[in-house]
């Protein structure tokens, strides 16, 4: 099959890696190849996170410059900052609550308006979801199922590979299993924005 | 996918494994009996892994104290007849070189890999050394995968390898490869478990000067036949195309290479090198003499390149040679899908159906790791900043490897040395001899067990005068929090003996000694200015348990900041810099609860009491 990119970003502690061990794993049982690329260390002391997610047959994990077909972003100025990875066919969902950069007070550059990250975004893209997954991890029990949130928003766009089914399983085989409830609201959360947008 | 499935996953299933974690299960299906390392992104998984299997796999494991150790309990598992299994990052194996050495003229008797995880673009290290020039100082035949299933496969190959041949094999791996995730068809595991046996032979495991020229020249001939072997490898593959142009490429420079020329449909032959050294010579001679044109593909160093040129030189050929010596491609930091592309085009003229691609318009903070909201290393460098500044003094940091690195950041920029792990101690000696300066060094409790003890021998001998913080945080936080010696619990999960930190500073003949608690920052303080004017040795033992380790009590403290009280100061916010303290849209402080680990450092420091803290119950 031709390779379905996926890049996902955000910051150390959002759940990215295991997002994406949840999309790769469902790839895998779906019998689609599939590489992936993580970032370990240094990195994860609250600097930014990112994985890359080939479904296919690519043997590098590595997305070329403006070859995401989606780009899931855990925080809406690492979105920006991964727009080299996208070009105009591209779908980005999006969380609209930002963390600030812990020296944020001191730096040179503020912190950008929200809207003209969506602004940006909107103008480069094919299509944008923005939702505050912050708020809907709350609503749906807890902060950390902020994952499963963006999860669920990515399933649902147009053209994303794997069946919903496949995603909710594996995600099932990777979660502590009392948490499964409450991830699997957010998930819906996450699923409806995307499928009602 | 539960982590035990890499022991107990069946032969013909699949599973979708980190590098590393197909490392493991290389081990389990190769019959592993002995495992050692020392932590090290960017393998620092694999023993995260064995910690947790190594019991029931029937193997023994340990974090060794430093990868010399680790290289050693391996090397003589091994020449006791059993196969073992040594990994560190690739600063680890200049740690371990010396007996690296030895051990590849002397051999082994069971299968021994020493896989080394090398970190091109310098994700979390301190160089990008290439460690496939080890292959040709030691000798040792080097295997390169490119993916986890390879990573697993060449486990296997190199145990048999190994045994056949007598000797250790290197394994090289880069961060792409040990951070990739794939799918790894596994095949059975081999539970035959054995005791070693130890048959004793000087000649052979004794490297005096008579017993060392015998085994140099043995090595020598081992490796003329290795060379046969490699050029034979099944991993070192052709894909043929009939054309002129060919790629000589390896590890993940072959997931590059093979994307781009499948993608663009460009009539290249491919040489994947999977058995990289002895460079196999027969084999690239046959793949490179009809061609005209050969592009190799590697990372970091042009390794294989000078080699291909060494065999274009030896065989008269006159096939042109493109790499990092004519500029097609970069001389450092990794490759990735784009540059190889670029460096194709040098070669083959071919059209592109290139997409517009985008830079951000608007300009973006940067967002530079930090140390944790309550992590004891901050309080520590405040303390000690404030402490020097309260005598005046023209302090000098040198500083060591850990999270604490971080402390050369603003506001602190208490990291002013650096050469390798325990630098911070014998750099100190130097400049204890070299400088009237104060000398405030700093050194993580994992760093002080892997190279810390020697050098401050080293400083109690020579009279040296400085002040050493040895950063005691209960574990090594840095690669994901990993036991050493100093702590109750070894790398199977067992309990094991403690060894103290204090009693081995006394014993060394340190006549400064205190311990503190980090978060009381008023008597730290004192304490550091004693030391500070202390003639001699000074340590100080700043003992408070990481953040990553530390169970969150049940009656934490939950911080508010009083905005009646607080001035806006910003002492908390731009001398402290914790993390979980903000300046609102509005301008006044906070803190979020979210982040906050209620260590009350902000608030032992607020010059206004604004902070204040209840007990959460
Ligand atoms: C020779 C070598 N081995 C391993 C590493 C990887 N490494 C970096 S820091 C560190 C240990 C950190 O532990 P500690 O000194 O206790 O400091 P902490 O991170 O806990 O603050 C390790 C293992 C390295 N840089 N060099
Ligand atoms: S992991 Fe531990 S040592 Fe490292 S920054 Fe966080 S609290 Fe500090
Ligand atoms: S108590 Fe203060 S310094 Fe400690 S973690 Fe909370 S906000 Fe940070």
């Amino acid at each position: 099959m031709k390779p379905y990119n996926i890049y996902i970003c955000g910051v150390g502690g959002q759940g990215i890696i295991k997002t994406s061990i949840v999309i790769g794993e469902a790839a895998m049982k779906s019998d689609m190849g599939v590489v992936m690329s993580e970032v370990h260390g240094m990195a994860q002391r609250g600097g930014v996170v990112s994985t890359e997610l080939k479904i296919g047959d690519s043997k590098s994990p590595i997305i070329e410059k403006s070859n995401a077909n989606l780009l899931i972003a855990f925080e809406p100025m690492e979105a920006l900052r991964a727009i080299s990875k996208a070009s105009k066919d591209t779908y980005v969902v999006v969380n609209t609550s930002p963390i600030m950069p812990f020296n944020i007070t001191e730096s040179e550059v503020p912190y950008p308006q929200i809207p003209d990250i969506l602004d940006e975004l909107k103008s480069k893209v094919k299509g944008v979801f923005a939702l505050d997954a912050e708020k809907a991890a709350k609503d749906a029990g807890h902060i950390l199922s902020l994952n499963m949130v963006m999860l669920g928003g990515a399933t649902a766009v147009s053209g994303f590979p794997i069946d919903k089914e496949a995603v909710l399983k594996s995600m099932r085989a990777n979660l502590p299993q009392k948490s499964i409830p409450i991830n699997m609201k957010a998930y819906e959360k996450g699923f409806e924005f995307v499928s009602s947008n | 996918m539960n982590i035990t499935k890499v022991l107990t996953g069946k032969e013909g299933e699949k599973l979708f494994l980190l590098g590393n974690e197909a490392a493991v299960r290389g081990t389990v299906e190769a019959g592993v009996s002995v495992a050692s390392t020392y932590p090290g992104t960017p393998s620092s998984e694999i023993g995260d892994v064995l910690s947790k299997l190594a019991k029931d796999a029937g193997m023994y494991f340990e974090f060794s104290t430093n990868e010399k150790v680790a290289l050693e309990v391996s090397a003589a598992a091994a020449s006791s007849g059993l196969r073992s299994f040594t990994f560190m990052k690739h600063v680890g194996l200049n740690v371990a070189a010396d007996s690296f050495m030895s051990v590849v003229y002397e051999g082994v008797n069971g299968g021994m890999i020493i896989l080394s995880a090398d970190d091109p673009s310098i994700f979390s290290s301190q160089n990008e050394q290439d460690n496939r020039h080890y292959s040709r100082i030691a000798g040792i035949p080097t295997v390169e995968p490119s993916n986890p299933q390879e990573i697993k496969d060449m486990m296997k190959y190199g145990y048999e390898l190994s045994e056949e041949f007598q000797i250790p094999v290197l394994m090289r791996t880069t961060t792409r490869v040990s951070h990739m995730r794939g799918v790894v068809e596994l095949e059975t595991p081999n539970t035959d478990k054995k005791t070693g046996y130890f048959k004793k032979d000087p000649k052979r495991f004794v490297p005096v000067p008579a017993n060392a020229r015998e085994m140099h020249r043995i090595l020598v001939e081992k490796m003329e036949k290795i060379e046969d072997v490699a050029s034979n490898s099944p991993f070192n593959r052709i894909f043929n195309k009939g054309s002129k142009i060919g790629v000589i490429t390896s590890g993940s420079a072959f997931n590059y290479a093979i994307d781009v020329i499948e993608k663009n449909e460009l009539p290249v032959n491919i040489l994947k090198i999977g058995f990289s050294y002895p460079f196999p010579e027969k084999l690239v001679y046959d793949f490179i003499k009809d061609l005209n044109n050969v592009v190799v593909i590697e990372e970091v160093d042009p390794i294989m390149e000078k080699d291909v040129l060494a065999v274009i030189g030896k065989y008269g050929l006159k096939t042109k040679v493109h790499g990092k010596l004519d500029e097609t491609l970069p001389m450092i930091f990794e490759y990735t899908p784009d540059i190889v592309l670029d460096g194709m085009r040098k070669v083959i003229d071919f059209n592109l159906k290139e997409k517009q691609s985008y830079e951000p318009d608007i300009p973006l903070p940067v967002r530079p790791p930090t140390l944790c909201p309550g992590c004891p290393h901050r309080a520590a460098y405040y303390t000690v900043k404030k402490a020097v500044e309260e005598l005046d003094l023209d302090a000098i940091y040198p500083n060591d490897i850990g999270c604490y690195t971080l402390g050369i950041e603003s506001p602190y920029e208490m990291a002013d040395y650096l050469l390798a792990m325990g630098s911070s101690v014998g750099t100190s000696c130097g400049f204890s001899k070299s400088t009237d300066q104060s000398i405030v060094s700093f050194i993580g409790d994992s760093t002080f067990f892997h190279a810390g003890i020697p050098p401050l021998i080293n400083a109690v001998h020579n009279k040296d005068k400085f002040v050493l913080v040895i950063l005691d945080n209960r574990t090594t936080a840095m690669t994901g929090g990993q036991p050493h010696p100093g702590l109750p619990v070894d790398g199977m999960g067992e309990t094991a003996p403690e060894i103290s930190i204090e009693k081995i500073v006394k014993a060394v003949g340190v006549e400064f000694l205190e311990v503190i608690n980090p978060v009381s920052v008023d008597i730290s303080k004192e304490i550091f200015k004693k030391a500070l004017q202390f003639d001699g040795v000074a340590v100080v033992i700043s003992k408070y348990p990481c953040m990553l380790t530390k169970k969150a009590a049940s009656n934490q403290l939950l911080m508010n900041v009083d905005p009646e009280k607080c001035d806006k100061c910003l002492n908390c916010v731009k001398d402290l810099t914790c993390p979980a303290i903000y300046v609102a849209e509005d301008g006044s402080v906070d803190i979020d609860s979210m982040f906050c680990k209620g260590c009350s450092v902000c608030m032992q420091i607020c010059p206004k009491k604004a902070i204040g803290a209840k007990r959460l119950s």
